[in-house]
């Protein structure tokens, strides 16, 4: 047995032990952790080798383990910023790893969004029938007394459609009378515009929520009853069944989407006033992530109401086409969200 | 009285720092943003969208105005819509999980339980934002509009408003409703780059203090005069070194910065050995 050799002889002085050493000795692991990291955050893994990508972890803890070394004997201020921000931007990027854009993107389709559009079903019915309800109740006002129309729809929107039109006026509106082709060539522009609008207002109804999720409701609820109200006045003229056509093809899919925003909304209310065993807090946290990835498939859904609203609308002028295509979509969107599928438990 | 001030300055980055425990059982201390940093980078972000917005505009001006078609409009809706709906979600869900105004500022977002930073969360956060963005402008705006709303209302209706959207102000973590709602935090996460180490210069040697002149300070002092050498501003050094000269008595020998280092390099060894030996000498306050 050789015995091991001597400890190389220390440096007399005291002060050298020290940190200045300890810092000569692992400098160049951080540096080289940093050259990583810079890379990954600017290329990705792709950026890496794999060489250097199994180097990651072991300079990531080099590194942690010089930040407690450095912390319990190292009195330099730079020296102990540059560790401690050397940590903290190793640990999100290598536990902060996520899946590549593409698998998120399959996964969010796949299951993620109807599974979130599930999990929020109470709330969607609770929602759907507050607008039933605002509908109802303005078309029964309406019915009864048309001088309440002017109460619940304001004159810019109404433009014209209101209990003193005429039924050839209305009729027109809806796209059969003669003047039915003049708007065409502005379609795009108003399908956008019906999409950009109609998302923000969704947004709103969604972070309304947290305030119990009252405002959210009242939103929705005065959108049941402009609805009604005009439903009211075509309905007085004949025109029920036209206009049930002209709303239907694309209001399944928006007033579905504007249900799913409010039950969203809804959904983070709930979790603030009845948070459960959780705290507040968490169970805010929680209900938000779930409505988070609702409102997205909400601003997917708009875009296509609006599409059909600023399109189909438009260029589909018969009642009864109308009418199935509405239905098509609502059977499209029902049997994505709610029909149950392998692994869809989570 | 100044250790009273020190203590609490202490007291205060206590706050600001939340315990943050590694798998590897590191204790790594995020720093919470300030609301000043934060108001910065939402500003700095505002001003990036309206550039780019302008820039769009003009682009898609020229486009319409030179394909005369009305296509140009739609693309110029949407992309506004897209900028300014997903500017916040698109940067917060890179790899820095921060927008270009908060990577100036030097903040970034993390999860408040430690995990991954999700897309949902993000999401979560931004469409907050538009409410507490919009609604005092709403507010006004509607106020505005409407004769019939009178000016107090207007007032209750913005007050109200102001209250959601300056939510951050009200609680320790500096959360936003969003931040609130999304489980997130604001962290600081600027990138300190990694400095030269003075306390091996050569110069350190030059003097040679006795352990009665090196026991006046604590640790806050050595990193202040830390602070003082790494800037090198030459006024600063004359009036620390006269104060230190003073304190110590030493006459006025050296040039400024020999002193200094000399001290430094000398007082940081004996704090530093008093380190493993479990003594932490705060500051000059504190018994040696």
């Amino acid at each position: 047995m050789i015995p091991p050799p001597p400890p190389p002889p220390r440096a007399c002085d005291a002060p050298s032990f020290s940190t200045s050493r300890f810092r000569a000795e692992r400098e160049a692991d951080w540096l080289a952790f940093d050259r990583l990291l810079t890379r990954l955050e600017k290329k990705g893994a792709k950026g890496l080798s794999s060489d250097e990508l199994l180097q990651l972890p072991i300079l990531y803890r080099a590194t942690l383990s010089s930040l407690s070394i450095a912390r319990a004997t190292s009195l330099d201020k730079a020296l102990l910023a540059h560790l401690e921000a050397l940590s903290i931007r190793g640990y999100f990027l290598i536990y902060g790893v996520r899946e590549s854009r593409w698998n998120r993107l399959r996964r969010f389709f796949l299951t993620d969004w109807p599974a979130a559009v599930r999990s929020v079903w109470k709330e969607t019915i609770v929602i759907a029938l507050i607008i039933l309800l605002g509908a109802l109740t303005s078309y029964s006002l309406v019915s009864s007394n048309p001088e309440w129309y002017y109460n619940f729809v304001d004159e810019g929107m109404a433009s014209g459609r209101d209990p003193r039109a005429s039924a050839e006026y209305l009729q027109s509106t809806l796209g059969h009378g003669k003047d039915a082709g003049e708007g065409e060539s502005g379609l795009h522009i108003f399908a956008t515009y019906l999409f950009t609008h109609n998302s923000r207002v969704s947004i709103l109804s969604f972070a309304l929520g947290f305030a119990f999720g009252v405002p959210t409701m009242m939103l929705e609820f005065y959108q049941g009853i402009g609805l009604g109200a005009m439903m009211a006045v075509f309905a007085a003229k004949g025109l029920g069944g036209d206009f049930g056509g002209w709303l239907f093809i694309h209001g399944t899919t928006e007033l579905f989407a504007a249900a799913l925003s409010g039950a969203a909304g809804l959904r983070i209310g709930t979790a603030v006033v009845f948070p459960g065993a959780r705290g507040r807090l968490e169970a805010a946290a929680a209900a938000g992530r779930t409505a988070g990835k609702v409102m997205i498939g909400v601003i997917l859904m708009l875009l296509a109401a609006g599409l059909l609203e600023g399109f189909g609308r438009q260029l589909v002028t018969d009642t009864m086409l109308r009418y199935a295509i509405g239905a098509l979509m609502l059977l499209l969107w029902l049997s994505y969200y709610y029909i149950p599928r392998r692994g869809g438990a989570a | 009285m100044t250790a009273a001030v020190n203590a609490k300055a202490r007291a205060a980055r206590a706050k600001k720092t939340r315990q943050f425990v590694t798998p590897e059982g590191v204790d790594l201390e995020l720093r919470i943003a300030g609301a000043g940093l934060r108001f910065g980078a939402l500003l700095v972000d505002l001003l990036l969208i309206l550039a780019a917005l302008i820039l769009f505009s003009l682009f898609m001006l020229w486009v319409g105005i030179a394909s005369q078609s009305d296509v140009a409009v739609v693309v110029w809706m949407l992309g506004a819509f897209v900028l300014r709906t997903f500017w916040f979600i698109g940067f917060e869900l890179g790899s820095r999980a921060a927008t270009p105004g908060k990577r100036l500022m030097g903040i970034r977002v993390v999860a408040r339980d430690g995990g991954r930073l999700t897309a949902d969360a993000v999401v979560a956060r931004n469409l907050i934002r538009e409410l507490e963005l919009f609604l005092p402008l709403m507010m006004l705006g509607v106020g505005a509009a409407e004769d019939t709303v009178s000016g107090w209302t207007m007032l209750a209706g913005v007050l109200w408003s102001l209250t959601l959207s300056l939510f951050l102000l009200f609680n320790r973590d500096r959360m936003r409703m969003g931040d609130l709602i999304a489980g997130t935090w604001v962290v600081m996460a600027e990138r300190a780059k990694l400095d030269a180490d003075i306390a091996v210069d050569a110069a350190g040697e030059a003097m040679i203090f006795t352990d009665a002149e090196l026991s006046v300070y604590g640790i806050f002092e050595l990193q202040e005069l830390e602070r003082v050498l790494r800037h090198r501003d030459a006024r600063a050094m004359r009036e620390v070194a006269d104060t230190i000269r003073a304190k110590i008595g030493r006459p006025v020998a050296e040039e400024d910065d020999v002193f200094l280092l000399s001290y430094y390099r000398q007082l940081k060894a004996r704090l530093e050995r008093g380190l493993l030996f479990g003594k932490r000498r705060e500051d000059k306050y504190a018994s040696d």
